[in-house]
């Protein structure tokens, strides 16, 4: 037991942590580029697509990560023909791309929250003194509200990350082995439960790396002092 | 329409009855895993502020390690380690039939768990929000440690704790739907098993989608409502007292 367990398990729990990776490295990506247009759409002017980008939100934040994988996963069968007519089956077909959709549906969702409050946070006279200096509204959102509320958003982003690290454990219940998978599989086959320690102290060290990254990218980008 | 109204319906063929047993059950694990989380997070945070090197550092190892393991790996751990343990002292008792924990309770055991490793940071800011002044005075007036931490510190922590513990109150009704893979039949349970007897994977992922979303709007508002209805309180004691 103990530490043999994993030496002989080493190969799969690293291909396991490499899916796991993989998976958020995938998802996150991809949901900051979502979060794009929803944030830019929710200071929109048409109630319509406030109101949609709304439901949008209440309904990726409202309800649970695992009804959401599987409302993809098996919902996503039914529509089979239309889906091939459409030329986009094959994300629906395999768990893994099933799994990113999901997962940067949902984070995409929290990370616009995060920036629209980000956005909102950056304070108006820093707007208004700008203007003022007859700066264009591209260059005031480029140079003045970005690099602010950026700041203001990268704590919350940083938490976000985490969280979707700990969240791409419910891959394995549409079938996939990643870490968490992994360690089902060898704990059927062993029924040694240290290998459910192992694996938490795997999550810990992946969750405990990305934040002493977070932190020092925070103190390297984000030194100027607060307005 | 009509085949979607009969699936979903209270009588006979229609699983309204057995989503309705859900919610509850739903509802049931996540208010018996509140307890568990509001208390042990204030432990940990009281733990936090001890003098004692060690009680500090356990508490910090035990929260870290909590935020950071995936709820369901949590959830797995604690049922088969309780199973494996209870099993144990059976044989060492000379009990001859082990006796299985309840997936039930060990679920809302889990999720209260990693409820309080969050709420202890709830806890830590509201206890320091308060001030060292208030517990101070309460010291001085002849009050003990814990009688001052009862009647003083934690009547005003908790106002400033409320908004924190609202949203890991709406974080754990989430949570809860990993519970049915323990085979406890929540709400998510029940759409599983309707699921496969329907086929209609669609229709019912998305009713349980828009049940939970109901659950977490309605605890939303209602925070929302304590929270200005005790600020409102507050403004109003200050202004009576100055």
């Amino acid at each position: 037991m103990g530490a043999n367990l994993l030496v002989a398990n080493a190969s799969a729990l690293i291909e396991g942590t490499l899916l796991t990776l993989a998976l958020v490295c995938a998802a996150l990506p991809l949901a900051g580029l979502l979060a794009v247009p929803l944030t830019i759409g929710l200071g929109s002017r048409s109630r319509l697509i406030r109101g949609a980008i709304h439901a949008y939100l209440v309904f990726f934040r409202g309800s649970p990560l695992i009804a959401q994988l599987f409302l993809i996963y098996y919902g996503a069968g039914q529509f089979r023909p239309t889906l091939e007519s459409i030329g986009i089956w094959w994300v629906f077909r395999d768990a893994f791309p099933c799994a990113v959709l999901t997962f940067a549906l949902n984070s995409a969702a929290y990370t616009t929250v995060l920036v629209r409050g980000a956005i909102d946070a950056v304070p108006k006279g820093q707007i208004e003194a700008a203007r003022a200096l007859g700066l264009p509204s591209g260059r005031i959102t480029r140079h003045v509200v970005v690099p602010q509320a950026a700041r203001l958003a990268f704590p919350g982003y940083g938490n976000e990350v985490v969280l979707m690290i700990k969240a791409s454990a419910l891959a394995t219940v549409i079938t996939l082995f990643d870490l968490m998978g992994t360690l089902r599989l060898i704990y059927s086959k062993t029924f040694d439960l240290t290998i459910f320690v192992w694996g938490a102290l795997i999550y810990i060290l992946l969750i405990g790396t990305f934040r002493t990254v977070a932190h020092l990218v925070e103190q390297r980008l984000f030194c100027w002092p607060k307005v | 329409m009509t085949d979607v109204l009969a699936m979903l319906s209270w009588g006979d063929g229609g699983w309204g009855r057995l989503l309705f047993q859900g919610v509850l059950v739903t509802l049931g694990v996540a208010a018996m895993a509140l307890p568990i989380g509001l208390v042990g997070g204030l432990l940990l945070a009281l733990g936090e502020r001890s003098g004692r090197v060690t009680l500090r550092w356990f508490c910090r190892l035990w929260k870290t390690a909590f935020q950071a393991i995936p709820e369901l790996l949590t959830l797995f751990v604690l049922y088969i380690g309780i199973a494996k343990a209870i099993a144990g002292l059976a044989k060492l008792g000379g009990v001859a039939q082990g006796w299985t924990p309840s997936p039930m309770v060990v679920g809302a055991l889990a999720l209260g768990l990693v409820f309080a490793s969050f709420a202890a940071e709830v806890w830590r800011a509201a206890l320091d929000g308060v001030g060292r002044g208030q517990s101070d005075g309460a010291r001085s007036i002849g009050l003990s440690k814990v009688q001052a931490l009862r009647l003083v510190i934690l009547p005003q922590a908790l106002q400033l704790a409320l908004p924190g513990l609202g949203n890991l109150w709406v974080i754990l009704l989430k949570d809860t739907a990993l519970v049915s893979i323990l085979a406890v039949p929540d709400l998510m349970r029940q759409i599983n098993l309707a699921v496969a007897s329907t086929r209609e994977p669609f229709l019912f992922y998305l009713v349980a989608c828009f049940i939970y979303i109901a659950l977490t709007t309605a605890s939303e508002r209602l925070l929302r409502l304590a929270t200005a209805r005790q600020r409102s309180g507050w403004v109003a004691a200050r202004t009576e007292r100055g």
